[in-house]
């Protein structure tokens, strides 16, 4: 079936029904978004735990979570996502037939949320780790003080009181997130910037696609940016600046 | 002369103080778990190399430098030209015009709140896509080069260290100490030299911590334009991978690269920051 695109308006082409391409872009947005909620998450936690790491007293684990941090941010995030969307299945795999267990296959989703959350954790252990240590002694030893156990101290003095000191990297690694799934692209996942490519490549439409694009990517980030600034000041109430 | 005897002998303690330090950092690498880590390392890399295949290297060797040497020439001119057009985006903030301001801001936000790889495809797909159509530009002397994957990736790039470094650039102005400016104004310095003497100096000082790490950032945004169709490292990798349908080798051999690019460039702004750091 032939459709007439160049006689179509800008608003037909960009449509949510079929002949445009808007519901395209806008599946691809949820796609994007979700990838990027996961891996900041996952992230998260893999920065809690790193900093945990790397504060702790174990220096043959400080030193692991050294490697890790220092390694992944070394890599450019295209090579990762080449390494974890090709090797790491076969490498799965073989390992897994050592089991008898039958081959497994990662879909894009996977992989885009698998190496987002690596590189997040990296770059959110330094956050998490730094945060913790802007913490005043004085309260961590008023904890135990109270003789509170270690995990206690964790949960009710350590998290709350690091997170006004993590909000502003967390944003920042927050918005990175978001940028790195347009990376998916590259080995032909459709989130956004792939949906965006596609619709143009169809319509011969390549700037309005493309820049409408663009456009959802500032909207999702001014968005955040602001979200986040105003939980930044809810977190800072209260709190003395030097 | 009569300070002298004062300075010398703290000079002395400092130098044997950071000898001390180099000590401790030469004997932290001989801990024993340590010492076990790097055995492991250098073991599974030997395993790599014995038991992989690597005969397609020298077929590819002059690809991979001239992919190499690609990727650097891209780094260091986009990031050199990138960071001159900060430096007026970060001053303009700080001191300029309101209207420059805003439009300083307004160019960081619009560059950092979208993603690299849409930026190029951008400008190569869609506003390349415009030039064709004007006549005069296909006669011009210009034509060979809009048709060219180069500029785009160049002015991609640059652009995105221009906004990023804009950012740090602004913070940094805005960070040198009030009297050091008053200082130079009390000499009787016009303003353009109070910049060029003063404040550019001490503010691109008090970046240097962090323009290691933008460094390498950028490098690891360098292999985005190999899906313009410029030839990088990134690039004739990929070529390997499909000509001779290995998976793992041609990956891990890009990884060691760009892994020891970025060593070199965290070592290289380590001294660059320790000869001229502020303190």
């Amino acid at each position: 079936m032939f459709i007439d695109y160049q006689s179509m308006s800008v608003w037909q082409l960009l449509a949510f029904e079929a002949p445009g391409w808007g519901g395209t872009l806008l599946s691809g947005l949820l796609l994007s978004l979700e990838i990027a909620i996961l891996g900041f998450l996952f992230g998260l936690v893999i920065g809690f735990f790193g900093a945990l790491g790397k504060l702790g007293k174990s220096i043959v684990c400080r030193d692991l979570w050294s490697c890790y941090t220092t390694v992944v941010r070394a890599i450019p995030e295209l090579v990762l996502i080449l390494l974890i969307y090709f090797a790491l299945p076969n490498l799965l795999n073989s390992l897994l037939s050592l089991v008898g267990i039958s081959n497994i296959e990662i879909n894009g989703f996977i992989a885009g949320v698998l190496v987002i959350s690596f590189v997040q954790g990296a770059y959110a252990t330094e956050v998490v780790r730094s945060a913790m240590l802007a913490i005043p002694a004085g309260q961590i030893e008023a904890a135990h003080a109270f003789a509170m156990p270690k995990y206690k101290i964790l949960y009710r003095i350590s998290l709350p009181a690091m997170l006004p000191h993590a909000l502003p990297g967390l944003s920042n690694l927050w918005l990175i997130a978001t940028k790195d799934t347009a990376l998916l692209a590259v080995v032909g996942f459709t989130e956004l910037t792939l949906a965006a490519r596609q619709a143009a490549g169809a319509t011969k439409e390549q700037l309005l696609f493309l820049t409408v694009a663009g456009g959802l990517y500032l909207c999702i980030s001014l968005v955040s940016d602001a979200l986040f600034k105003y939980f930044i000041r809810r977190s800072n109430k209260g709190q003395i600046h030097g | 002369m009569d300070n002298q005897p004062l300075i010398q002998p703290n000079l002395s303690h400092e130098k044997k103080a950071t000898s001390m330090l180099d000590l401790l950092a030469i004997k932290a690498w001989f801990m024993p778990h340590r010492i076990l880590l790097i055995v492991i390392t250098l073991g599974s890399i030997a395993g790599l190399v014995n038991n992989l295949s690597w005969y397609w290297i020298p077929e590819y060797q002059d690809a991979i430098l001239e992919g190499l040497w690609r990727t650097l020439i891209l780094l260091v001119t986009s990031f050199i030209t990138g960071f001159l057009i900060a430096i007026p985006i970060g001053l303009v903030q700080v001191t300029g015009p309101s209207f420059l301001a805003k439009l300083a801001l307004s160019f960081c936000t619009l560059i950092r709140g979208t993603p690299l790889l849409l930026q190029i495809w951008l400008l190569y797909y869609g506003v390349g896509s415009i030039f064709p159509e004007i006549d005069w530009l296909r006669e011009s002397f210009l034509w060979p080069y809009l048709t060219d994957a180069w500029p785009y990736a160049f002015i991609a790039l640059t652009l995105s260290v221009a906004a990023y470094e804009g950012e740090i650039m602004r913070g940094a102005f805005a960070g040198v100490p009030k009297g050091e400016l008053e200082a130079a104004k009390a000499f009787g310095m016009p303003p353009f030299k109070i910049l060029s003497r003063i404040w550019l100096p001490r503010a691109i000082q008090r970046t240097l911590p962090v323009i290691g790490g933008e460094v390498i950032l950028q490098l690891k945004a360098t292999p985005l334009v190999a899906t313009i169709t410029l030839i990088d490292t990134y690039a004739v990798f990929s070529k390997i991978r499909q000509e001779t349908y290995i998976v793992y080798e041609p990956l891990l051999l890009m990884t060691g690269i760009y892994l020891s690019l970025a060593g070199i460039i965290a070592l290289l702004f380590h001294y660059l920051e320790k000869r001229n750091g502020a303190r």
